[in-house]
């Protein structure tokens, strides 16, 4: 009997295309969510302060005052709304292939993972990192705990695919190798859970619930 | 029956089919030439593994080619 042989202990080929890229492990994405944290907090720390002193000095600035208050709480939703839309709907339907797209996805799905996938677009993997979200042109990682999510953006390159085609490439190279995927992957956002999912479009945002409550449960649980 | 299938603008293609006693050859053919074309061949085997293939498995029941994918 022959044996198919795995290519190169299983690394994603695409890895090629980032040499520089350190691989991506559970420590650095909490290095990673650590960074944006300080990041969002160095953003609105100053303009808080500033609403708050505005006012102290000078009561009638009470509206310069609000406006600085409202960057504070702008500027984090803007990265949360950049994290949210990786996993929109996007690039050509083909609707005419996508039925037959639909049925090799659902067949790679869990009955419940591809009744959730048919109804929010997503298709739910747990990893090793954490409980992934697959979209087209994108993905979300739900961080163990179900508090932090991550969001890349990846995607095949041929736009005449259908979109559950899209999710099936992502879907088969998660599978193949999870830290060549997060590797391969453009780490776009970091941040709360409930943060992003006021900015995931309505019919996405019961994946994401999924997701989390997958996260705060062990496999297998 | 066995197949090799190529995620492709249709939705996806039958490239090849085989089984223990015949088509395998062919269906290896296929399989090389795919890959030369910069498809990369994987096996899934549910409950979130798959496998990278370099050379065709005769006894999988079902192998995908997919396109690279990239950081967007």
């Amino acid at each position: 009997m022959q044996h198919g042989a795995v290519s190169n202990a299983a690394v994603l080929p695409e890895l090629a295309s980032v040499p520089w890229r350190e691989p991506t492990t559970a420590a650095t994405l909490r290095r990673w969510g650590r960074l944006w944290t300080l990041w969002t907090v160095a953003w609105c720390v100053p303009f808080i302060a500033a609403g708050v002193v505005l006012v102290w000095i000078e009561p009638l600035a009470a509206a310069v005052s609000l406006a600085c208050l409202a960057h504070a709480w702008i500027i984090p939703e803007l990265y949360a709304h950049r994290g949210a839309s990786v996993v929109h709907p996007k690039g050509p339907r083909n609707e005419s292939a996508e039925p037959v797209a639909q049925g090799l996805l659902g067949d790679l799905l869990s009955h419940d993972a591809r009744a959730l996938q048919q109804r929010t677009g997503l298709a739910l993997e747990r990893g090793s990192f954490g409980v992934w979200l697959v979209g087209e042109g994108g993905v979300l990682l739900v961080a163990p705990g179900g508090r932090r999510v991550h969001a890349f953006c990846v995607r095949v390159s041929d736009r005449s695919l259908p979109p559950s085609d899209r999710i099936a490439h992502l879907l088969l190279a998660l599978r193949a190798d999870e830290t060549g995927f997060a590797t391969v992957a453009n780490h776009a956002y970091s941040g709360a859970t409930w943060r992003i999912r006021r900015r995931l479009r309505k019919p996405g945002r019961p994946a994401l619930d999924e997701a989390r409550a997958a996260a705060r449960t062990p496999a297998g649980g | 029956m066995s197949r090799l299938i190529r995620m492709d603008a249709s939705g996806h293609s039958t490239l090849a089919e085989w089984t223990v006693e015949e088509g395998y050859d062919d269906a290896v053919e296929q399989f090389r030439r795919q890959l030369e074309e910069g498809w990369i061949a994987v096996r899934d085997e549910g409950e979130g593994r798959a496998t990278q293939l370099t050379e065709l498995p005769r006894e999988a029941d079902l192998v995908i080619l997919r396109r690279p994918i990239a950081g967007g």
